[in-house]
């Protein structure tokens, strides 16, 4: 029997005034993986994430965290669940030792701060005041604070909005960090690459609503099965041989490159076409003088399925 | 219960203290100005020539000015911790709601509390005061009276729109009020609806009770301006519970 879900949403809907923020959205977190809300600027994923966390309440639905209802528990549930709010602040002047002691001191069972911040990074930042944080060092410190009550499950908004590739990366592998140590995560960006390289599994929402629910790469091969090989050949009967495979739905030459010497051809299919196109190459020894292959990414998928890109 | 109200509370006065002006604005600063107004008129000879709240209740009048001050201050704090989702990131802890604004409340009487005790220290070589004057029981009065005008403070604090509005519009709500109060004019002699506005105040009850006591009237004497001031408290608070934005 697979083990219950850690967050179970059933069919929530959340409106302000008359903006449907949140409509029948609906999905489960297992124990163990990061989970991904994936969409653009007000897609209501923050709407979600804070449904969840307890600080709002749908209009309609049900939700369950750890087996709790966050509306009616929210105090049991803050015991053991780990908040970054997206766009959060502290005091200007609070230090950052003081902040994880403040917040240490709020919980039955909380980690050691020191540690906490030494391993986020912090220790030289223990005595600075907030407002003197840079960017990451701010989004670092919500990390500790999320995490310093050792939480079952952890919710990150928007957690690497505003970071350098750099910091981008230390947070990703901070978070591999948190599932590692068997937590569960949930998480929203509007980062496509974040999402593939991070989420065990994504929900896409548009205008409030799931569009689909999946592994990136098993939401890539449903929505995008479509697969590009370039291949830049001497041989003029390439094409031909090409044209001959199952997988292949067409093959051009790149009117941008010369035809015959050297030219490149741009071979498009479905499914195991790269496979096919490799193995069609060894079979008639084809000379090649450049492979590129093209895969299309959940940016793709993004686009394909709400019909425009995600910094629309 | 009331996890975290003294860590928060602790926390929250040293970051005031570390504010630039945070210290001076609210202790020096009202200090300050009682000196000057004392020197300025103090060589005035003959009393008589002197605006009554100098003369007799320069003491109540900078004990409003303090509890004024504070109210202010705690509306714009207010105001800026929700601006900036520090409310918000708070109440996503185990923190109790009313723990996070008590805290807020206490560092205020507790700054309350010390300017007075500053002004009384520093005034004292220009302004004896009478031994007869219950120091101890005007500062409960203030401090009373202080808590009473809070409460209105979040209601307004729940009122304003953005952060850079609550020092003006907070500043609009009480220096009025101020007028109203009897400390300028007494509250007798005011035309009919003024009158009937100034009893609506909550300023007005602190003044009578802070006089009161400060000239020796005793709590007795002053009942009906405490249980006003108290139940003025009861209703602003819960105004307040139902109307209080967090975000
Ligand atoms: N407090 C609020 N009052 C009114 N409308 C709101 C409020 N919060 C969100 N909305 C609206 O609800 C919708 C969803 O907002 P939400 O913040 O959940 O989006 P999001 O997916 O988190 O977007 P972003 O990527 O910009 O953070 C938007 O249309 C937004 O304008
Ligand atoms: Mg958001």
């Amino acid at each position: 029997m697979p083990s219950p879900p850690v967050v179970h949403v059933a069919a929530i809907r959340k409106t302000y005034g008359r903006t449907v923020a949140v409509d029948e959205v609906s999905f489960n977190v297992q124990p163990g993986e990061i989970f991904g809300l994936i969409g653009p600027n007000g897609a209501g994923k923050t709407t979600t994430m804070e449904c969840v966390e307890g600080l709002r309440v749908p209009d309609r639905g049900a939700i369950s965290v750890l087996g709790l209802d966050p509306a009616r528990n929210r105090h049991a549930l803050q015991e053991r669940i780990g908040v970054q709010l997206q766009e959060a602040q502290l005091q200007k002047r609070i230090k950052v030792i003081e902040a994880v002691g403040l917040w240490a001191s709020l919980y039955q069972k909380p980690l050691d701060g020191d540690r906490l911040i030494e391993q986020l990074g912090l220790s030289d930042k223990r005595n600075a005041w907030f407002m003197t944080l840079s960017g990451g060092q701010k989004q670092r410190l919500f990390i500790a604070l999320a995490l310093i009550n050792d939480p079952e499950v952890v919710f990150l908004d928007e957690l690497t909005t505003g970071l350098d590739p750099q910091a981008r990366r230390a947070i990703w592998d901070l978070v591999r960090g948190i599932r590692q140590r068997g937590k569960t995560v949930l998480l929203t960006t509007h980062l496509m690459e974040e999402a593939e390289r991070l989420c065990d599994r994504v929900a896409i929402i548009d205008h409030g609503r799931i569009i689909d629910i999946g592994a990136p790469a098993e939401l890539v091969l449903r929505h995008c099965p479509e697969r590009t090989v370039f291949v830049a050949t001497d041989d003029v009967t390439a094409a031909e041989r090409f044209r001959a495979l199952p997988q292949v739905q067409s093959v051009v030459s790149d009117p941008s490159t010369a035809l015959g010497a050297g030219g490149q051809l741009i071979i498009r299919g479905q499914g195991d076409l790269v496979t096919e196109v490799i193995h069609c190459l060894a079979e008639h020894r084809i000379r090649v003088t450049d492979f590129r292959t093209e895969v299309p990414t959940l940016e793709d998928v993004f686009l394909k399925l709400t019909g425009h890109l995600i910094r629309d | 219960m009331l996890r975290g109200l003294w860590q928060l509370t602790w926390l929250e006065i040293k970051i005031f203290a570390r504010e630039p002006l945070g210290l001076v604005g609210s202790i020096a600063f009202p200090v300050l100005i009682f000196v000057v107004l004392r020197r300025a008129t103090g060589s005035v000879r003959g009393v008589a020539a002197l605006p009554r709240f100098v003369s007799v209740d320069l003491p109540v009048f900078a004990s409003v000015m303090i509890a004024a001050s504070a109210v202010l201050s705690l509306v714009a704090i207010i105001a800026i911790y929700r601006e900036g989702g520090i409310l918000k990131r708070l109440r996503a802890t185990p923190l109790r709601p009313h723990t996070i604004l008590t805290a807020h409340v206490l560092v205020k009487l507790l700054f309350t509390a010390v300017t007075l005790g500053a002004l009384i220290m520093v005034g004292r070589r220009i302004y004896p005061v009478d031994a007869g004057v219950p120091l101890l029981s005007y500062t409960v009065a203030l401090l009373f009276s202080t808590a009473s005008l809070i409460s209105l403070g979040f209601v307004l604090a729940s009122v304003v729109p953005t952060a850079r509005f609550a020092q003006p519009i907070g500043s609009l709500a009480l220096y009025p009020m101020l007028g109203f109060s009897g400390l300028f004019v007494p509250v007798e002699s005011l035309p009919p609806m003024l009158q009937a506005i100034a009893r609506a105040l909550p300023l007005t009850y602190a003044v009578s009770l802070l006089r009161g006591i400060w000239h020796g009237e005793g709590w007795a004497a002053h009942a009906s301006d405490a249980a006003i001031l108290a139940l003025m408290f009861l209703i602003f608070t819960a105004i307040a519970t139902k109307v209080f934005r967090w975000e």
